[in-house]
């Protein structure tokens, strides 16, 4: 019997925090200004102590206000819909649930394209609009998903997937009518792309998706119960109605912080919980933290690979993500049927 | 003292109107005291399961009182009654692989601060548990790799690693074949007698309530038609009444009833005479439940 601890938490996540280090500092090498490794990992610690006198003007630039800023928005956008595919995955009781299933990328999608009917040129207007249509989507979905006063899985589940299919129609409707219109905007949401700087500051990001992954972190005791059944969770004490509250604002607010920014990058959410329960186990005390740091590395690890297999050309990440994705799926498909 | 007492419990089931009853049950007047070993017996939707949820605290009873140990079940804290009560799931269907330690030490989790991580204590309560319903062999198993009897142990080991004075199982022989039931009343018997657990269940079993039961309670839609020993409780005009079946009840050298069938063809039709002409049967054809 090991029984999980707070050694072996901090053990795993060290271990991958590691690995993201490791990858932010190769994502950081790309570019064409050279700068090597030790160059890199010098500027980032004297950067993190305040040594800014210290640092070359030129290093300053291209790190911390070129390539950075672009590499902490894979982590936020990495960790967020990561960590939502796993409570979504809980929340609904099922392995196939992602954080785009309950409408909240589409919402967001439509309040973008709505907001460049009247701000063609995006920007923080956009964001904005994207983030209000997301929480809006979730507002309604959360409302249809009630049953008896209390959050219905099921229920919750077909609301999601009926007002996602409503919201993409009407996308399209907009779409198809508005052709004559510059909509390259658009482009964005449909492929997903960490090319575009939020118009909020980054700390404020990091703050928002610290604060909510921190609080489905305090939910996982509840939501390994949970998982073996509600009644169940509940005939052990687990206050199953507050914790599917928690569970699912919390995780609609990650994906509408995340599509915001980005836009729709797709199989991350689905696939990196399974990859790590894969590698440590569906324990959601290890699972979460370990899902966010997984998120982060497979998201910054795809775009760097999107800015070098065809470059100068950029491919989206979201398109990367899409490429590695279904092979992978398809793999895991594989494996548990056996 | 009584471990759990009902004094004239009645739940009803309410219409979208929220003023019509759909189903009533009650008045349910039961007392059942450490290391007694209790059935709730009827037809389908006789209202047994409601009477469980009712008595487990899960359901607040609308009028009367569920008293566990002298409290109001109801006004307990939802882990404090956890810590009392435990109520064993028919099935389970995990989303996920877990092996069996952990979904046993799931069962800690009344005993759990905010953020739990399991302590020594919590392992020794698990590793209990598991030998308490001879499953320990089964600890590092993956749950989806044992058999049907093996999760039944592995979920009722999670229920007595809860450390509850009270068991409450619904049904909990339904998906078994004859040996598995068996051997189930026997280990709830076991925990009952020699943990001096108070432990109630939901059975269509008569005759197997019968053999292992201090006590049963007759339900018939909603109303509670007996309560006391199987051989007070199991009266051929009752039984008849609450199952709408032709049964009978006959005596052991033992003294203990045994509930038969009686007329299984109803007097109309039986097998096939030899020389290929129907039969037709009358009178009784004992056939044990």
């Amino acid at each position: 019997m090991q029984p999980m601890t707070v050694r072996r938490v901090l053990g795993v996540c060290g271990l991958l925090a590691v690995v993201l280090f490791g990858v932010v500092v190769i994502s950081l090498r790309l570019g064409a200004y050279p700068i090597s490794v030790r160059d890199i990992v010098l500027t980032l610690a004297r950067g993190v102590m305040g040594h800014r006198a210290q640092i070359p003007s030129d290093d300053w630039l291209v790190i911390f206000g070129l390539r950075l800023p672009r590499i902490a928005l894979g982590i936020i956008v990495g960790a967020s819909l990561s960590v939502a595919g796993a409570s979504f995955q809980a929340l609904l009781r099922n392995p196939l649930a992602d954080p785009y299933v309950l409408g909240v990328s589409s919402g967001a999608a439509l309040g973008a394209i709505l907001s460049l009917l009247w701000a063609p040129h995006g920007g923080l207007v956009m964001q904005m609009a994207a983030f209000a249509g997301a929480a809006l989507t979730t507002t309604a979905v959360y409302f249809l998903g009630r049953r008896g006063g209390q959050l219905d899985s099921s229920t919750l589940l077909l609301a999601g997937i009926i007002t996602a299919s409503f919201l993409s129609a009407v996308i399209m409707f907009l779409m198809t009518t508005l052709a004559g219109r510059d909509l390259r905007g658009m482009a964005f949401w449909l492929m997903g792309d960490l090319a575009t700087t939020p118009a909020v500051s980054m700390g404020l990001l990091f703050l928002v998706m610290g604060v909510t992954i921190g609080a489905i972190y305090t939910t996982t005791p509840d939501l390994n119960l949970i998982l073996t059944g509600e009644d169940e969770a509940r005939h052990l004490g687990v206050n199953v109605g507050r914790v599917k509250v928690v569970v699912y604002i919390a995780a609609s607010l990650l994906t509408g912080l995340a599509v915001s920014v980005s836009g729709s990058i797709g199989y991350v959410g689905l696939l990196v919980p399974h990859l790590v329960r894969m590698l440590f186990g569906s324990d959601y005390r290890l699972l979460i933290p370990a899902t966010a740091l997984a998120g982060a590395i497979i998201i910054v690890a795809a775009d760097m690979l999107g800015r070098t297999v065809m470059a100068p050309t950029e491919l989206p990440v979201g398109a990367m993500t899409a490429v590695a994705g279904a092979p992978v799926f398809i793999y895991l498909l594989r494996r548990g049927m056996r | 003292m009584p471990r759990l007492e009902a004094e004239q419990a009645v739940y009803a089931y309410l219409s979208h109107d929220r003023e019509t009853p759909v189903f009533s049950l009650g008045p349910v007047d039961l007392v059942a005291r450490a290391g007694e070993f209790v059935a709730l017996l009827g037809a389908n939707a006789s209202g047994k399961s409601t009477a469980l949820r009712m008595l487990s605290g899960a359901l607040r009873p609308l009028s009367g009182r569920v008293r566990l140990e002298g409290v109001e079940i109801g006004g307990l804290p939802a882990r404090e009654r956890a810590q009392r009560v435990a109520v064993v799931a028919q099935e389970t269907t995990l989303m996920f692989p877990l092996r069996v330690w952990e979904y046993v030490l799931q069962g800690r989790y009344p005993y759990s601060e905010r953020m739990h991580f399991e302590s020594a204590e919590d392992c020794a309560a698990a590793n209990q548990a598991l030998q308490e319903v001879g499953a320990s062999h089964l600890a590092s198993r993956w749950m989806n790799r044992i058999s049907g009897g093996e999760r039944q142990r592995v979920i009722l080991a999670r229920s007595l690693a809860q450390q509850p004075t009270l068991l409450l199982l619904d049904e909990p022989t339904q998906h078994l074949d004859i040996g598995g039931k068996v051997e189930l009343m026997r280990s709830l018997w076991r925990l009952a007698r020699m943990h001096h657990y108070t432990v109630l269940i939901v059975t269509h079993e008569l005759n197997l309530a019968a053999g292992f039961c201090d006590q049963v309670a007759l339900l018939h839609r909603g109303k509670c038609l007996a309560v006391g020993t199987p051989r007070e409780v199991y009266r051929r005009e009752s039984l008849e009444t609450a199952f709408e079946a032709p049964l009978q009840v006959q005596l052991t050298a033992e003294g203990m009833p045994r509930v038969l069938i009686q007329n299984y063809f109803d007097g109309d039709f039986g097998g096939i005479a030899d020389s290929g002409v129907p039969e037709t049967h009358s009178g009784d054809a004992a056939i044990s439940t």
